[in-house]
């Protein structure tokens, strides 16, 4: 019976087990050549062009139309049309439009996640298993909302506003849309989107569920382009921007809309503390702290970027993330094993690596996990810097990329303050398992979004949106709907 | 091989003083973590090596009490060789059987490789004087046990005497002698994962070679989660005193797909070095099976069926 | 031969003290000498305001309310006073009823505004109405006292500390309400009030990087170039009516915060 050792032996244990690739096809996918401007329900032909790219490789993928301002009047004037007529519709037939919308989105959803992954760069694990199904989502709560107004806001009057303008970010371009537009169709507004420069291809793929679901013509405009466009937006006759993006470019339009009487609201900037108290679940929080940086490459605005550990605890939650960041797998965007892709662009890359030059500079102690990146496209390791100093740039500013900075406390207090010390106040995390520390910790952080015990957790039905600098207004749940409608009949009671 | 237990960090005090200290599991975020290790995708080469390693982990078990020496033997034909039609198929790690069938099986495995690994201590209840669960291990080993599957007095962890339990495990591990000793939490009845944390770490403080979750009676024993917490218990005593305990998920593991979860969970908490069957076990009857079924579609390149494969 | 009144010295209000203007200039309105305020002494405002904020916004609801209502307790018992500062009495008394109005919402808000939310997961989710935190007001002319009342009143009832710029025109009514604030039980920070000419004061406090949110329902011709500098910290910019009440006055200064908590065992 020697033959069993002998078999037994045949397969020796490997020093790594490693996974054969599992790319996602892309053979479900149809890219155009060259996209027009989806205006008043029509590909309209631009006078120019740009090449949309792959940032997994830099292969190019189609030519994308550059709307001038004359084209974005156009889109306008078309939402004007439509506004119209669909903001007479009754609330249940609005509301019907976006149910199918929601049904085709969830039927699509594995050709939008390929092609996000595609164009964007991010996992597709995340834009299959979070951006899409999610979308789907906000167009589902949002559609209910469509003729239930009346108890969303009792004692007003909720009207449309008319035309809204909206610019969305790349870095959850399906999602962002779904934000944007969702709330702003349940309300009986038009809309003109401008999806972001780099990731314009699923944005250009709706326009096919729009078809598909029979929307009015006009009632959606989606316009590409780049910054020139997003301003000719800004300073069109729109009755609302909703802009999701940079601080710098939120307070550029804010000033642009000063002293006119269109809405705005603004989804800018982060720079979240993560703090982790000694009596946390440690391995759960060091799940929380990876997925709250690490997660789509940290192009997050409400990434945890700022680590705030407890001293008592620092030695453990730092090996224990060296010893996870080590395990996590950067690659090919569409291999569904990835757990980091590839960085959106070149522009943010170099951002990136000015920044952890930066960062290192400052005298911060940098870990980066032993990984072998793709040769072409655009890749940064997971990092983490340790020893950062509360005034240092990366402590500071928003790198949007891979990059913990990791920061010290003593007690609560001390947490809070360093926490609530930045400009900006979207979010924030906190990991304890002391209930009342949790509710005394979530009163004090000023961000607009508390996650204790998880983070980067999103929901329809819950409201999003920053305080101080990361912007104003929310987006998602009951709080949603407010930013896209007028209530100037019935406001004073009483008096 | 009777290894003096080494403490984890905490375990210094008094052991009804540092059991709180021995931290707590987020239930949502655990089941998350191994939901998101469920997709992995594992393909082709990676996937054939995957199955083959689960075979070779298996404790091939029968814990019924209608076994006989006839349905022992038979399943002793399978473990040595579980495709009769490909001798490439390697045996599996173990046979786990009732101490009375422990004659039966050591003759059939006699110079195979395959060990004999035999529940004890009153299982699967455990609910029996001391004495009489050291005199079960015992006779196991004096039969020819390779191994001891123990289960934990859950009485006792439930209402809170740790120590009892911790000596108990110390008792019975000494009782093993050369054998070795996995130690089984009966998750299921423990209720919560905190209570799989501290009871994973009080076994192997307390000496055991293997933990395990289950003894395959109860609904519901093995999970991912479950076996999640416990291997990042295994990590925690490794990373602290330098040990390294094995684990042994057991009960409701029942496809191929559903062992390489498991297997890709060690690899990714654990890493490469428990990618063994002397450090990591699967306590199962009918996947077999179903791996051998996946190895040939493997092969062949097409679907098998159940009736090409032996039922023992 | 009549007795010779004692006049009074109209100082300005911080910090709940009446210090004169930082740059010792006054100038005429309403036939009184009136503090002519700075910049330096919108500076100082929004620093006692920033600190008195906390403790008043972690006060208890039902504490608030109090003391909102003890306002309009002072400002009855000096009703004819402030009917001689604004267009009369009837006004004295819609402004007095208005704090009753507010101080009931002290402790109403959160359930009006707030929400548990019902998302697909095994979380517990709830939205909370939070003050954003330092206020500046830019008060309406008209009406003078009314329209001072309508705007701090929301503003303060959701938990946020003000500066306020009073009428130019008509500040006497403004100074009157801050000496029933100072005896009345508001914490001292929680309502400064400068008066001094509109065009060289909002500027300073519509730029200060300090101030989380901005009413600008006095600022007329200004409106623009204000909002243009609130852009600068990305102030939330409070368009609101000079005589109104409404809970939705209150939200405007308001912040949503959303925090999710595991459910598990």
């Amino acid at each position: 019976m020697t033959d069993v050792e002998k078999r037994q032996d045949r397969s020796p244990v490997p020093t790594d087990w490693t996974y054969a690739p599992a790319p996602e096809s892309t053979s479900i996918l149809t890219i155009e050549e060259r996209y027009g401007l989806y205006i008043g329900g029509e590909w309209q032909k631009a006078k120019e062009h740009f090449t949309t790219i792959s940032p997994r490789d830099e292969s190019p993928l189609a030519e994308v139309a550059q709307a001038s301002e004359a084209d974005v009047h156009d889109a306008v004037a078309a939402a004007r049309t439509a506004f119209k007529t669909w903001s007479k519709l009754p609330g249940a037939e609005r509301s019907k439009y976006m149910f199918r919308i929601a049904r085709i989105l969830a039927e699509r959803a594995r050709e939008f996640a390929v092609l996000e992954s595609l164009n964007g760069g991010k996992p597709i694990k995340e834009s299959r298993d979070v951006d899409l199904p999610l979308a789907a989502a906000h167009f589902f709560y949002y559609a209910g909302w469509a003729d239930k107004l009346e108890y969303a806001f009792p004692n007003r009057t909720p009207q449309p506003l008319g035309v809204c303008g909206q610019i969305i970010p790349w870095n959850f371009p399906m999602l962002m849309l779904a934000w944007k537009i969702a709330p702003a169709l349940a309300a009986g507004n038009s809309v003109v989107l401008k999806p972001a420069e780099t990731t314009p291809l699923t944005a250009l793929l709706f326009c096919d569920v729009l078809r598909q679901a029979g929307l009015p013509a006009g009632v959606v405009n989606i316009v590409t382009g780049d910054g020139s466009t997003g301003a000719a937006l800004v300073d069109s006759d729109v009755d609302k921007i909703a802009f999701t993006g940079s601080t710098q470019v939120g307070k550029a339009i804010q000033r642009r809309l000063a002293g006119t009487e269109k809405k705005l609201t603004l989804e800018l900037g982060g720079k979240a503390a993560n703090i982790v108290f000694d009596d946390c679940a440690i391995d759960q929080t060091v799940e929380g702290i990876v997925n709250g940086i690490y997660f789509n490459q940290g192009h997050v605005c409400c990434a945890g970027s700022r680590l705030f550990v407890q001293e008592s605890i620092y030695e453990p939650v730092i090996a224990k993330l060296k010893q996870r960041m080590a395990t996590l797998r950067i690659g090919d965007p569409l291999d569904k094993n990835t757990d980091v892709g590839a960085i959106n662009s070149r522009e943010q890359l170099t951002r990136i690596e000015e920044l952890v030059e930066a960062g290192k500079e400052e005298g911060a102690e940098i870990y980066q996990p032993p990984c072998r990146l793709p040769e072409q496209g655009y890749w940064f390791a997971p990092t983490v810097f340790t020893n950062v100093a509360q005034s240092a740039r990366i402590a500071q500013e928003e790198i949007f990329g891979p990059v913990l900075s990791v920061l010290t406390f003593r007690t609560p207090e001390e947490a809070v303050e360093k926490a609530n010390n930045t400009p900006y106040g979207l979010s924030a995390g906190v990991w304890t398992e002391k209930g009342s520390r949790i509710l005394w910790m979530a009163e004090r952080l000023r961000a607009g979004v508390v996650w204790a015990n998880t983070f980067n957790r999103f929901d329809p039905t819950s409201p999003f949106g920053g305080y101080k600098e990361s912007g104003f207004g929310r987006e998602g749940g009951l709080h949603g709907m407010e930013p896209y409608l007028t209530f100037d009949a019935a406001e004073t009671f009483g008096g | 091989m009777a290894q003096a237990p080494v403490l984890p960090r905490g375990f210094e005090l008094p052991l009804k003083q540092r059991l709180p200290r021995i931290g707590s599991v987020d239930q949502v975020a655990v089941e998350a973590r191994a939901g998101e290790l469920a997709k992995r995708s594992i393909k082709k080469e990676s996937k054939i090596w995957a199955l083959e390693l689960a075979l070779r982990c298996c404790d091939l078990t029968t814990l019924e009490g209608s076994d006989t020496p006839g349905k022992v033997a038979a399943l002793c034909s399978k473990a040595i060789r579980p495709d009769p039609t490909d001798p490439n198929i390697p045996s599996v790690a173990a046979v786990c059987v009732y101490p009375n069938l422990i004659p039966t099986a050591k003759e059939r495995l006699a110079g195979t490789g395959v060990k004999i690994a035999s529940v004890a201590t009153y299982f699967p209840s455990g609910q029996a004087p001391l004495d009489v669960k050291l005199r079960d291990v015992e006779d196991a080993v004096a039969m020819g046990a390779d191994e001891i599957d123990m289960v934990i007095d859950r009485g006792a962890f439930l209402s809170g005497r740790y120590a009892t339990v911790y000596e108990e495990i110390v008792r019975i591990k000494e009782a093993c002698g050369e054998a070795h000793l996995k130690v089984i939490l009966e998750v299921t009845e423990l209720g919560t994962y905190d209570n799989v944390r501290r009871a994973s770490l009080l076994a192997m403080a307390a000496g055991g070679d293997f933990i395990k979750t289950s003894t395959g009676k109860l609904p519901g024993a093995a999970t991912l989660p479950v076996q999640l917490v416990m291997l990042e218990a295994i990590r925690d005593v490794h990373e602290e005193t330098g040990r390294k305990v094995g684990m042994k998920p057991a009960g409701g593991i029942r496809t191929a797909k559903n062992a390489i979860q498991y297997l890709v969970q060690v690899h990714e908490t654990l890493g490469p070095d428990w990618l063994t069957p002397d450090l990591y076990r699967i306590g199962a009857s009918s996947l077999v099976n179903d791996i051998l079924m996946q190895l040939r579609t493997q092969r062949t390149g097409f679907y098998s069926g159940k009736d090409y494969f032996t039922n023992d | 031969m009549p007795r010779l009144p004692v006049k009074k010295t109209y100082k300005l209000f911080i910090g709940g003290a009446f210090p004169r203007s930082e740059s010792g200039r006054t100038y005429e309105a309403q036939e009184q000498n009136v503090a002519l305020a700075s910049r330096k002494d919108v500076r100082d405002a929004v620093q006692a305001a920033r600190s008195g904020q906390p403790k008043w916004a972690s006060a208890t609801a039902y504490n608030r309310g109090q003391v909102l209502y003890r306002v309009a307790e002072m400002m009855e018992a000096r009703l004819s006073e402030f009917a001689g500062l604004c267009s009369g009495k009837e006004e004295v008394e819609r402004a007095i009823d208005r704090w009753v109005w507010y101080a009931g919402f002290a402790d109403k808000l959160t359930q009006v505004l707030g929400s548990t939310n019902p998302v697909a997961g095994p979380y517990f989710n709830f939205t909370i109405p939070e003050p954003t935190g330092v206020v500046g007001i830019v008060a309406p002319d008209e009406p003078a006292l009314l329209g001072l009342v309508s705007r701090i009143a929301p503003a303060i009832t959701g938990g946020n500390a003000v500066v306020v710029l009073a009428s130019e025109t008509q500040p006497l009514a403004a100074i009157e309400l801050a000496e029933v604030l100072a005896t009345s039980d508001v914490p001292g920070g929680l309502v400064n009030i400068l008066t001094g000419k509109r065009a060289e004061l909002a500027p300073w406090l519509a730029s200060h990087m300090d101030v989380n949110a901005i009413d600008l329902t006095g600022a007329d011709g200004l409106r623009a170039d204000l909002e243009r500098a609130a852009a600068d910290n990305v102030k939330r910019v409070v368009l609101g009516k000079p005589d109104t009440q409404s809970l939705y006055e209150i939200s405007a200064f308001l912040e949503l915060k959303t925090v999710w908590h595991p459910i598990g065992v």
